[in-house]
């Protein structure tokens, strides 16, 4: 039995996370929404219990963008959002950079980023950007190419064995982004290289641009595939914390973790119901959909 | 002139001896791509990624990030054509040290358009922070890993396989960013890359003969370019330039010379030999050159008409053309 105050602490926190993004949406008139309600509980996972990363002692503000990186100018990793590193800390890889407004938020939450470094969001010069970049809060890789993350991740849990690390690298996934290929390249050589430091949680919300996964190009039965490929594959509600928990805490000898986290898009904000089957972004078509939305947030209080 | 063989399958595992970070990564194409016996030295550096070039190159911008130096082998259409968003996002952007060895350039294979890569430098040369590196002879390859070594970046190199002539003194290595001036002359100047230069040397010893004063230059680094080092000559040649390359003269060495000539503000023509806005197909080395018009006799024409003379060189004057390895005359640019 997990400690109550700790379920508890991971529940308000990923409550803090949908709030967070809901009072963003509404002061910019849209954003990522329903992406923040499907994910909610495994950044709160992520962040409070399941990834051994470094302290943040004060919220950081982010800073301003550094031009990008050259032979002069040497990258800025947004992982210092992530605590100082070493050999036996995780690594977080966030795959689709679309979230990058939900990390923020959790970032926020769990008291590695000031909360004033939302208004950044999308702002000229800022390095808080709407699809997040290596040197955006929390992030340390490319990733809004979409397949290319889970690549690039491999290639770090490869490099961190080679060098007799003990950390582990945690990616953050979606399921759409599972249709390209580069994925498929990359879980099948992680299971091939016996990366048991990789560790992938996907946040099956079913969703994605052009709407249901499943009206958009067919995966099924996409725990065999992944199995198949040589991965170590758990199926859990994404929403129950519990399970999240369990299932990440999995040690593999030779096998890539991968958590399918099964999520709904309007997991805990009932109104965002109404928009389906289309979520992957939220516009308000009129002031009286905006005012509904304020009306939701007093849930949260 | 003297031909050896496989000189990086040998050349590599030496350097490699006492660099620990140096990782070879492989896509089914090892002991085409001259790193078997790499593979066989140091196992435990080898990494066998699979036809998965995609992720080979991601994968490899990962290994860097952690201060590993990933050396990738494949053939180069491999690299830049399958990979390129790949190579753009996870290693040019964050300018990570990924060197990367693109086997068959131009038309050195029989393979035909599939294997052929025609286009590599243009597209690679517009990826900022990417540097580009071209073997032309057996020197430049056993040097072109210390050039590549000590840039801080990626490095994308179009290099030689099997049996590769020796141009140059074994004693002077390939240099960064230097031209290689194998021949003073001024009435036109002639810059050749790769395979095409010992074509040139070749044209340019028996050109010689007839009166015509040439310059020639040696490019093995084609990105950045050393324009400066260059100029003075194009500036006082009496007739103009000649570039010759296997590769499109679309955004390769013949546009890199037309811009800095541009640039400069420098009013001579300039010529470029390689393949005319065409893909090619299969066949031999010597089959696709002379098809293709990017060979000696090629030059030879070209020098014939931007100086308007007539030399009457045969192809059999070629065919007793020796060359040997010669000094490169580069000086007063250092000093």
């Amino acid at each position: 039995m997990r400690n109550t105050n700790l379920l508890e602490y991971i529940k308000t926190t990923a409550d803090g996370i949908r709030k967070r993004v809901l009072q963003h949406v509404i002061d910019n008139r849209g954003g990522y929404l329903s992406q923040a309600c499907s994910s909610a509980e495994i950044f709160a996972s992520l962040y409070l219990q399941i990834m051994n990363i470094g302290k943040v002692s004060n919220p950081i503000i982010p800073g301003v963008f550094g031009g990008v990186p050259s032979q002069n100018n040497p990258n800025k990793s947004g992982n210092l959002f992530n605590g100082e590193k070493n050999s036996s800390t995780d690594r977080f890889i966030l795959s689709p950079a679309q979230y990058a407004l939900v990390l923020y938020a959790a970032l926020v939450e769990v008291g590695r980023m000031h909360p004033d470094g939302m208004l950044d969001f999308n702002k000229d010069g800022s390095t808080v950007e709407m699809i997040g970049a290596e040197h955006s809060p929390g992030m340390e890789v490319m990733t809004g190419s979409l397949g290319q993350g889970l690549s690039q991740a491999a290639g770090i849990a490869m490099a961190r064995k080679l060098k007799k690390e003990t950390g582990n690298v945690w990616v953050f996934m979606s399921d759409g982004e599972w249709q390209s290929g580069q994925n498929w390249e990359a879980i099948q050589a992680a299971s091939y290289h016996k990366l048991n430091n990789l560790k992938i949680i996907i946040d099956a919300n079913g969703c994605q641009c052009d709407g249901p996964v499943t009206s958009v190009m067919k995966m099924d039965p996409f725990e065999k595939r992944l199995n198949a490929f040589g991965a170590k594959v758990f199926l859990v509600d994404g929403n129950d914390i519990n399970a999240i928990l369990n299932a990440a805490s999995f040690e593999s000898e030779d096998q890539p973790l991968v958590i399918i986290a099964n999520t709904k898009p309007f997991q805990g904000l009932d109104i965002l119901k109404k928009r389906a089957p289309k979520f992957h972004y939220v516009r308000f078509v009129s002031e009286e959909e905006r005012e509904n939305y304020i009306k939701a947030l007093e849930i949260f209080s | 002139m003297e031909i050896l063989s496989k000189i990086h399958t040998k050349n590599l595992v030496e350097w490699a001896k006492d660099k620990e970070e140096v990782y070879v990564l492989s896509a089914d194409l090892t002991s085409s791509c001259e790193a078997d016996l790499f593979r066989e030295t140091y196992p435990e550096r080898f990494l066998s990624m699979g036809i998965a070039e995609q992720n080979m190159l991601s994968f490899a911008g990962g290994m860097a990030r952690e201060g590993l130096i990933p050396l990738i082998h494949t053939f180069a259409v491999f690299i830049y054509r399958r990979a390129y968003d790949q190579i753009a996002m996870s290693i040019a952007y964050p300018n990570l040290p990924v060197k990367m060895f693109g086997f068959l350039p131009g038309i050195t294979t029989p393979g035909g358009a599939t294997h052929q890569a025609i286009e590599d430098i243009s597209v690679m040369r517009s990826l900022p922070n990417m540097t580009i590196l071209e073997c032309g002879d057996a020197t430049d390859v056993e040097s072109v890993l210390d050039v590549a070594y000590a840039i801080n970046g990626p490095v994308y190199i179009r290099i030689l396989r099997g049996e590769i002539p020796r141009l140059f003194d074994k004693n002077e290595p390939m240099q960064f960013n230097k031209p290689r001036l194998l021949s003073e002359g001024s009435d036109v100047v002639i810059f050749s890359t790769g395979i095409c230069t010992e074509e040139a040397m070749r044209a340019i010893t028996e050109i010689k003969k007839h009166g015509i004063s040439v310059c020639h230059y040696h490019i093995s680094t084609l990105k950045p370019f050393n324009a400066k080092a260059v100029i003075e000559d194009i500036k006082k040649s009496k007739y103009g330039v000649i570039t010759i390359e296997n590769h499109s003269t679309i955004g390769g060495l013949g546009t890199i010379i037309s811009e800095a000539v541009a640039e400069y503000g420098v009013p001579k023509k300039v010529v470029k030999i390689g393949l005319q806005d065409t893909f090619a197909h299969g066949g031999s080395r010597p089959y696709l050159m002379k098809v293709y018009k990017i060979d000696a006799m090629k030059l030879i024409e070209e020098v014939e008409i931007l100086t308007g003379k007539m030399l009457g060189i045969k192809e059999t004057d070629l065919a007793d053309v020796h060359i040997t390895p010669v000094h490169s005359l580069s000086k007063a640019e250092a000093l």
